[in-house]
């Protein structure tokens, strides 16, 4: 049996990244053809060996080879965790720790119920209401077609026996939220959910990606999905962040940086000292967002941070398990000489406040910077950023600062922690919002805790509305809308046209950044605003 | 779900960067069961005017239905929707071609029979301009990843693995449960090995 195929394929990327190595959890090595394709990861035959009685076959070099590990990156060591098997075309059959299914799940559901299938692991599987919970008078839910998304999820979760997390659950929220307040997302876990943003439970260390509806149904039968191993890409961010820059910079500077599709085909991990320097609710932003930059995987390596923040949660491990989930959830990092297929090395110092000025969320510059000519952006851009600014109302050449605004929101499952409300309310506490605007905590906790340190009554004070958890102004599926034409600064993470209603027109940015613009009426620099208080 | 290894129809062209899932299907439309069919919801805000009126000079609005779009980078950025791909679907849609697509979106396609091509920036200004003079018939050959367009042959990118899955039309889930036995092996030490991997009831 050959142990390594030392055959090296190369894709011919200019930067010569196309190679790239990965590792199963016995040590094999492959060198695979990485294609930075966003589907499609050609492979090369190699076959999947049986994990027991490996050791048995090989001879005294391929035996020296597995003392010796390559080093591998923590793609490679979530990804061998949990693959089954891997077939002869070089998919992998991946086991499913946690499955968090939301209202927007009932087409897999009847994907289930037409074949007749159960639910094949009811105790690994959750059920969250966000996307159409009503952040207002949830007793009498007025639209029928709401009320009848809520009620087809709560009676799937009672068909199948699922845990659900329901409207009137006081541990209710977005799915994204309660998973790491819960304690239900931990580190080496795999965890999937019908939602692009599930990049955000890898903030923990967990290989955690967002899926289609067939997927969801085959996940529901199988507690499997099959996957395709991306490449592995590093983002790492050198040096500290500047005051008043945040994890919601960090990430829309990457993505302006590389494209909206620039990560396509990739996991990403975040490392280096800014990453390290983050909070668990930056990391999950960070993580959140990777998506936006086509990256379907996100995932900064657990510390001492990590721990501290899963210790106690009602799902976490409890006393008499926790030594022994630390001990491997400390050998969950990149190897020190482990390779990725692409590396991107960014000067945390030198990211500024960042907001989107368009359409795309790589359409984003420093609150200090003008709107681009749409002919700087080369060729292939150009186009689109003249419909953005058509859209958005904007004109290249201004500065972005003082563009007046309608309103503001702050929540989503990218912004909507405990962090990211106490950041907005430093900014309002005793100001006055010139605009209206909704806030929505990410949970029901959040929400909880928020109202216990005051800061409910900040953002009343201020005039802005404070509502229940869901995913609100984000996506609008529950009503929460933007009218047409409406400029609104948003803690949420994408500025599609008409995502937030039709005709909407959204400012992604940090809730502090959010703050900033509904004391001022207008997009501004919330370093700024701030200092207009010292 | 049908396999296919051939398809002929009419091409239309979308020359858009970045057409998101939100583009694709506005989220308000996503609460209706898929029985009632999803192709009026395809591209709804961009093909209709604020009175709902289709605007004559979009491309998917012309007479003739079509079955192949052509498309620019990075189609179906965005959220895991399938919905989106049901629209395109529903609509008669059997391939969408561009330089590059978001992942999930590409996966949920393959899971609805829908290809989607890989085709470099100025093949697909090749291939649109080849169309461009009105006939825009197209012939898509799976077998051998090639696209036939006015005497002209372009030939895209697919993994071989999706290929097969569009010819033979899976199910996943019936190939999955063939590996039960495996499944439950691995099921089993990984609860032995993680205690707490179970939640108490």
């Amino acid at each position: 049996m050959d142990l390594v195929a030392a055959v090296v394929w190369n894709d011919g990327r200019p930067d010569g990244t196309g190679v790239h190595r990965s590792r199963n959890s016995v040590g094999q090595v492959n060198f695979d053809n990485r294609h930075d394709t966003p589907f499609g990861l050609p492979s090369p035959p190699d076959r999947a060996l049986p994990r027991r009685d490996i050791l048995l076959h090989l001879g005294l070099g391929t035996f020296m080879c597995i003392f010796m590990k390559k080093p591998s990156t923590l793609l490679d060591k979530l990804w061998g965790a949990h693959e089954i098997l891997r077939r002869e075309d070089g998919t992998s059959l991946l086991w499913v720790d946690r499955h968090l299914v939301h209202e927007g799940s009932h087409h897999a559901f009847a994907k289930l119920a037409a074949r007749g299938q159960p639910v094949a692991e009811p105790r690994l599987t959750f059920a969250v209401t966000d996307h159409y919970a009503p952040t207002r008078q949830r007793d009498r839910i007025a639209d029928p077609d709401i009320a009848r998304m809520i009620e087809t999820l709560e009676g799937n979760a009672r068909t199948h026996g699922l845990e659900i997390f329901g409207l009137c659950d006081r541990r209710q929220g977005i799915v994204h939220v309660i998973g790491p307040e819960q304690g239900l997302t931990l580190p080496g876990l795999q965890i999937n959910c019908g939602d692009s943003h599930t990049s955000t439970h890898g903030a923990f260390g967990a290989l955690a990606f967002g899926i289609g509806a067939t997927e969801v149904a085959h996940v529901l039968a199988t507690q499997t999905v099959w996957q395709r191993k991306p490449a592995a890409m590093r983002i790492t961010f050198e040096g500290a962040l500047a005051p008043g820059v945040t994890a919601k910079d960090m990430a829309l500077g990457w993505i302006a940086r590389l494209g909206a599709g620039g990560a396509q085909g990739h996991a990403v991990e975040y490392a280096g000292p800014a990453v390290e320097a983050l909070s668990m609710e930056g990391r999950m932003t960070l993580c959140n967002l990777s998506i936006e930059g086509g990256a379907r995987f996100g995932m900064v390596a657990p510390d001492a941070v990590t721990f501290a923040y899963i210790k106690g949660r009602p799902y976490a491990p409890g006393p008499s398990d926790w030594e022994a989930a630390l001990t491997g959830w400390r050998a969950l990092r990149t190897d020190a000489a482990a390779e990725f297929a692409r590396e991107v090395v960014i000067d945390a110092a030198e990211i500024a406040p960042t907001l989107t000025w368009g359409t795309s969320p790589e359409q984003a510059i420093g609150i200090d910077a003008v709107l681009p000519a749409p002919e700087s952006l080369g060729a292939g851009k150009a186009a689109a950023a003249r419909a953005a600014y058509d859209y958005m109302g904007l004109i290249p050449g201004q500065p972005i600062k003082g563009t007046p605004v309608d309103q503001v929101f702050l929540g989503s499952c990218t912004n909507g922690r405990i962090e990211d409300l106490r950041a907005a309310a430093a900014v309002l506490r005793g100001r006055k919002a010139r605009v209206p605007g909704l806030v929505s905590p990410g949970s029901a906790l959040v929400k909880q805790q928020a109202e216990a340190e005051g800061l409910d009554k900040v953002f009343r004070d201020a005039g802005l509305e404070w509502a229940a958890s869901g995913c609100s102004m984000c996506v609008g599926m529950n009503g929460d809308l933007v009218a047409p034409g409406k400029r609104c600064a948003s803690s949420t993470n994408r500025n599609f046209r008409g995502r937030q209603g039709r005709g909407a027109r959204t400012h992604l940015m940090s809730p502090a950044m959010v703050a900033a613009a509904a004391v001022t009426g207008a997009l501004s620099d919330v370093r700024e605003v701030m200092q207009e208080r010292t | 779900m049908a396999g296919w290894t051939r398809h002929e129809g009419r091409a239309i062209h979308l020359p858009q960067d970045n057409v998101d899932t939100d583009q694709l299907i506005p989220a308000r439309f996503m609460s209706t069961p898929r029985v009632q069919g999803y192709g009026d919801f395809l591209l709804h805000d961009m093909r209709r005017d604020e009175a709902g009126t289709l605007r004559p000079d979009f491309p998917l609005n012309g007479v003739e239905p079509a079955s192949v779009l052509i498309a620019g980078r990075n189609f179906g950025t965005g959220s895991s929707r399938e919905a989106a791909v049901y629209a395109l679907v529903d609509a008669g849609f059997r391939a969408v071609i561009a330089p590059g697509f978001g992942d999930i979106f590409a996966a949920n396609a393959i899971n609805n029979g829908l290809l989607p091509a890989r085709l470099e920036e100025r093949e697909i200004t090749a291939l649109a301009g080849a169309l461009g003079g009105g006939d825009a018939h197209v012939s898509i050959d799976l077998g051998n990843c090639e696209i036939h367009a006015a005497g002209q042959v372009f030939a895209f990118e697919l993994d071989a693995m999706w290929r097969e899955k569009l010819i033979r039309g899976w199910d996943d889930i019936d190939l999955t449960l063939q590996r039960a036995a495996q499944i439950r092996t691995y099921r089993e030490s990984r609860v032995a090995d993680m205690a707490w991997l179970l939640p108490d009831d």
